[in-house]
């Protein structure tokens, strides 16, 4: 694995892979007083962001410093970003000082890509625009793993802005890759366009099902995925109103009860506690939210080691 | 006056046995075969296609402005390298073309470079911004005598004000190009509204927001009984728009850009801006129904939107990117391509799509004439069995955003006359 760039093009193995090595470190640092592991002494790993994060810039930071790389972070609001320095030549910079990997975020759908094209470093997608995050989706196979034992087969539910949601693309992705079904609920104006008809036909889309009644989805359902309402959504004219949105679409306390007994909540946070979530369902035992977080830094320590460390012809 | 010159061997439309064409003082003087030509320069015609020079509804030539991305001499090098004799420059410099003034500083370096004939296109609205009708009447008063007027890369979406433009004009004898795009439907918008932008994550750009503007446009001409253009038509359903409006007599013509006739939206997957274009790639459906409609003439012409971009607005990530493609130099070979080998088109045709409809569009009199004696010599000769690969550092425009780069394309322009004098001959500019 050269990037991780997508996981439209992750195969299935890859991925296998990714998700057993994260499960190996958990189990290997698991009670451990000194969470260090000497496998990437010497590579200086940097994060890029060009938006705000607190959880998955800090997780692959933690990631990183646990493996022993050197993390270097930059941000666009402290860095010569602001001075108009475009993309490509912070790019340039920071291949010529010596990166041995670049972990981007960047509110441009494809930065990643374009950044893998520029240089020769190894790219992480940290969340480009509206398209992917790889590592949210690998995190949340993570510990969909853990909860059920295995995504063949098992239908996981993804509710809400599936439309600007680069969460959703990931995970649709990656969740099809490993053999789940995937439902969508959300109202229309919050699909891709015509995303209805891409199961039924030879297309290039995914082959998910689509829906706009979460009540009547939620029994027939290993996993629930609630996604982020963005404030800017709700300018929009996407739906008429955050209580109306909440109302059709809110993960309530009566909506968790039609859920069967196995199934989990997930969310990819940060959460609108009382709009998309109610405040005791994220806080139930079927919530895995904070084990979500955790996973996040065992995955990207997993992502890290098979880009930097791993021998060729390995996975 | 300069010698005289003996086209020898010369196929006019690519049709019937080669003849030879004696061009005198700018004019065709002599056709037919054999001709004697004793004392005029000869050039051996080979079984070449001579077609009337091609005539561009739609360029950026950048000038003034953006002189880094190109330059009126630049763009006309390369409008006479891709067989072109007349340009028609759109009005999006800056300062905007939506005076006089600019109108007939640019016609005028236009007539100082002298490869191709350069009609400045005049906005619609001044400075483009779609609230007040620019000065229309000096424009079309003024030296470059003005007859299309366009606020291109900008749609003039308010209703009213494009009802009196289209009034307006039809006083002048001319006529709005319009760029369709609802602009309340394309905030933001990045790529054709489909499963590729939907996988991609680009906001979608979707048909209705052209189909919409073009239905609105054709009932404004009917009722205000003007001449609309429209341009870079883009999506199926535009096709039928316009066949509609056709079949009831609205005054209503329409180009297509090379680029929609070849390129879907499947070439998005790797970001790479040079393929950003505004209208967007659409898909392969589009580009099929744009060849069909080109070939029965619902579509009336083919027009480049060259659009020449610094490298800087290119190489960089999408959304950052401008949209536009270089188009000049690539359009015949697209054409030919595209219509000519599945059989959509003959050369007759590709006359007709290339350069008499867009010069009788445009009011460019003197362009799009017919190969025969007492017309101007204003003519191309095409090679219709080479081929040539596309390399964008080695076109003539100072910018390099082709998206045809790397590819074989068939057909070659081995002359460019404008009025008896070879502006361009084998890939050279002359003059």
């Amino acid at each position: 694995m050269r990037h991780l760039l997508s996981t439209a093009d992750l195969p299935r193995e890859v991925a296998t892979a990714l998700l057993d090595t994260a499960e190996a470190l958990k189990q290997s640092l698991l009670g451990r007083e000194v969470r260090k592991l000497p496998t990437l002494r010497g590579r200086t790993v940097v994060t890029l962001f060009y938006e705000q994060s607190t959880r998955t810039r800090a997780s692959f930071e933690i990631a990183g410093k646990w493996m022993s790389a050197d993390v270097v972070n930059i941000s666009a609001g402290d860095s010569s970003v602001t001075k108009g320095e475009s993309l490509r030549d912070t790019a340039f910079t920071l291949a010529a000082m010596g990166a041995d990997c670049v972990v981007i975020r960047h509110p441009a759908s494809g930065a990643a890509h374009r950044l893998a094209d520029w240089v020769s470093t190894h790219v992480v997608n940290a969340g480009d625009g509206s398209h992917q995050h790889p590592t949210q989706a690998l995190l949340d196979a993570a510990t969909l793993r853990d909860r059920l034992g295995t995504l063949n087969g098992r239908t996981v539910t993804i509710v809400g802005d599936v439309l600007h949601s680069r969460v959703a693309r990931s995970n649709i992705d990656l969740l099809i890759t490993l053999g789940a079904h995937v439902h969508l609920v959300a109202p229309p104006t919050l699909l891709p366009w015509g995303v209805e008809n891409w199961g039924i036909r030879e297309a290039r889309g995914w082959p998910v099902t689509v829906g706009h009644d979460l009540d009547a989805a939620l029994p027939g359902t290993d996993a629930v995925m609630m996604l982020r309402v963005q404030a800017e959504r709700m300018r929009g004219q996407f739906f008429p109103s955050a209580r109306e949105y909440s109302i059709n679409y809110g993960l309530t306390e009566a909506r968790l009860a039609l859920l069967p007994e196995h199934a989990v909540v997930l969310h990819p946070g940060p959460m609108l506690r009382g709009m998309e979530i109610a405040h005791s369902v994220a806080d139930s035992p079927r919530a895995a939210i904070t084990e979500q977080v955790r996973n996040g830094v065992h995955v990207r320590m997993a992502v890290l080691y098979h880009l930097l460390a791993a021998q060729e012809g390995q996975a | 006056m300069t010698r005289p010159l003996l086209l020898r061997g010369i196929r006019p439309y690519g049709v019937g046995d080669p003849v030879d064409l004696l061009v005198r003082d700018g004019v065709i003087a002599e056709l037919g075969a054999q001709l004697d030509g004793t004392g005029a320069e000869r050039f051996d015609g080979g079984g070449l296609v001579a077609l009337p020079g091609l005539v561009d509804l739609h360029a950026h030539l950048r000038e003034p402005g953006r002189e880094d991305a190109e330059t009126i001499a630049t763009g006309s090098a390369a409008a006479a390298l891709g067989g072109y004799t007349a340009v028609f420059a759109m009005a999006n410099t800056d300062p905007v073309a939506d005076t006089a003034v600019v109108v007939e500083h640019v016609y005028r370096r236009g007539r100082d470079v002298g490869l191709v004939d350069v009609h400045p296109v005049g906005a619609v609205t001044a400075g483009l911004r779609g609230e007040r009708l620019a000065e229309l009447g000096a424009m079309a008063a003024s030296a470059a005598a003005v007859r299309m007027f366009s606020d291109d890369g900008l749609c003039v979406h308010d209703s009213l004000l494009m009802r009196r433009a289209l009034e307006y004009v039809r006083g002048l004898g001319g006529v709005i190009a319009q760029h369709a795009e609802d602009p309340r439907l394309t905030a933001g918008a990045q790529a054709h509204e489909g499963e590729v932008a939907a996988r991609l994550g680009l906001a979608g750009w979707p048909a209705a927001a052209e189909e919409s503007i073009v239905a609105r446009d054709c009932l404004l001409a009917r009722d205000a009984a003007a001449s609309l253009h429209v341009c870079h038509v883009s999506t199926a359903g535009t096709v039928e728009v316009l066949r509609w409006a056709k079949e009831r007599g609205i005054r209503v013509s329409a180009e297509v850009t090379p680029h929609h006739l070849l390129l879907t939206d499947e070439r998005l997957a790797g970001y790479d801006p040079v393929n950003k274009v505004n209208p967007p790639l659409r898909t392969a459906a589009d580009t099929a129904a744009l060849r069909a409609a080109l070939a029965d003439g619902i579509v009336d012409c083919v027009a480049t939107d060259h659009a020449p971009h610094a490298g800087q607005d290119k190489d960089c990530e999408w959304s950052a990117a401008r949209p536009g493609m270089l188009g000049l130099q690539t359009a015949l070979s697209v054409v030919l391509a595209t219509m000519v080998r599945p059989g959509l088109l003959d050369w007759r045709g590709v006359a007709r799509v290339m350069s008499e409809r867009p010069a009788r569009i445009g009011g460019a009199t003197g362009q799009g004439r017919p190969i025969a004696v007492g017309e101007p010599a204003t003519l191309i000769l095409v090679d219709p069995d080479a081929s040539w690969t596309v390399r964008g550092a080695q076109l003539a425009s100072l910018a390099d955003n082709t998206p045809f780069e790397g590819m074989e394309l068939p057909g070659r322009v081995l002359v460019t006359m404008l009025r008896g004098a070879i502006t361009a001959e084998d890939g050279k500019v002359l003059c």
